[in-house]
């Protein structure tokens, strides 16, 4: 199956079928980090993905200025 | 997987809340969870004008959608940063967003009107660029919500923001961070109030919440914020998160429950007066924000 990862962005070729769980453990992905999605659909940790699928893992981590909202004297 | 509620297919599993959740109730557990963090610090009254601190990243997004969907009357700001092709998009994002929910979404832009981008101090300040980001942003907000009569700024800090900031401020024992470090922080002359109800909603979460809403948002990081501390530990929570469901929700909620008000008691003072040149409060000759400008605008005459 195809794999899109971002940041950066790129693709791999990951062989299927297999389970989500699976796959982000065989990519190191921490499930906790990722949304894995097929088409426009969120799968579970437990979804099998075909060979022929094309999945995105898309990470949730952002991370820029802190906080904004910490009310400091400017 | 099921959904716990409906017993239908899921579309998400939370390892925090031992659930899973259908795209229905899983939008029907995010509006929950924002009415509880209202209602228990009492975030946001009946009739506020709420000013949404927007960036185009799904946070900002969700909360701004969240909170229109709860009945709250909320407008959006967004802080043209400068920051080239990435900036461009993230309003592309907000003002995408903005006309689709027919809201009203301001525009205030560094460059134009305030002579400086956020690489530019950076570059003038030798320091971290999220440093100069955080701290525009905190002023042009607060400055916005008050001539402009809002009553509350609202920001889309979530549930792992919160602990990673937390984190940031044990591991220094940064006292006065800690005292101020809460989600709602209240109006005082020259400030406008603050709140955070996505303090207790994952990172994982909104980006999941903006996937099933189809709110298209601003998905790559900011390319000036790669390697930061901010995002180191949010690496290191996840890795405890991942052995431990719930440590990061124990970590934060408890220091807001039965240790913030340790750090809070019995602190000193600092004597407050108007920047002569902005009006915000400071302590010094002039404010951050004021002083951030004058070096990031190089002096030609």
């Amino acid at each position: 199956m195809k794999v899109l990862l971002r940041n950066p962005r790129r693709e791999v070729e990951v062989p299927g079928p297999t389970t989500v769980g699976a796959l982000l453990a065989h990519l190191d992905c921490n499930p906790e980090s990722v949304l894995v999605i097929v088409g426009d659909e969120l799968v579970t940790h437990d979804a099998v993905l075909a060979d022929d699928a094309s999945v995105e893992i898309r990470p949730v981590i952002s991370g820029g200025a802190g906080d904004i909202a910490r009310g400091t004297p400017a | 997987m099921k959904c716990r509620v409906c017993r239908g297919p899921a579309v998400i599993d939370l390892r925090r809340h031992n659930a899973n959740f259908c795209h229905e109730h899983f939008v029907a557990h995010c509006e929950e969870q924002v009415r509880r963090a209202v209602r228990h610090f009492a975030m946001l009254e009946p009739g506020d004008r709420v000013l949404v601190a927007v960036s185009g990243g799904k946070d900002s997004l969700a909360l701004w959608d969240l909170l229109v969907r709860l009945g709250y009357a909320a407008d959006g700001l967004y802080v043209g940063l400068g920051i080239d092709r990435y900036s461009d998009e993230s309003l592309g994002h907000a003002r995408a967003f903005a006309t689709r929910r027919q809201l009203d979404l301001h525009v205030v832009d560094l460059a134009t009107d305030h002579g400086f981008t956020v690489p530019e101090a950076a570059a003038a300040t030798r320091r971290a660029p999220c440093g100069a980001c955080g701290l525009s942003k905190r002023h042009v907000f607060n400055r916005y919500a008050l001539d402009h009569g809002y009553d509350v700024v609202c920001t889309g800090h979530n549930l792992d923001d919160e602990a990673a900031v937390l984190l940031g401020n044990v591991l220094h024992w940064d006292l006065d961070s800690l005292a101020r470090q809460h989600p709602a922080l209240p109006a005082a002359p020259g400030f406008a109030r603050k709140v955070k109800p996505l303090y207790r909603l994952g990172e994982r979460e909104m980006a999941a919440y903006c996937v099933l809403e189809r709110i298209d948002y601003q998905v790559d990081e900011c390319p000036m914020a790669a390697g930061n501390r901010h995002l180191a530990y949010k690496e290191s929570l996840n890795a405890l998160e991942l052995r431990s469901p719930g440590s990061k929700a124990a970590f934060l909620f408890g220091y807001l429950e039965r240790a913030h008000g340790s750090f809070t008691r019995g602190g000193p003072t600092v004597a407050l007066h108007p920047c002569p040149r902005c009006g915000t409060p400071t302590p010094g000759d002039e404010c951050a924000f004021c002083r951030l400008q004058h070096r990031a605008i190089p002096v030609t005459s």
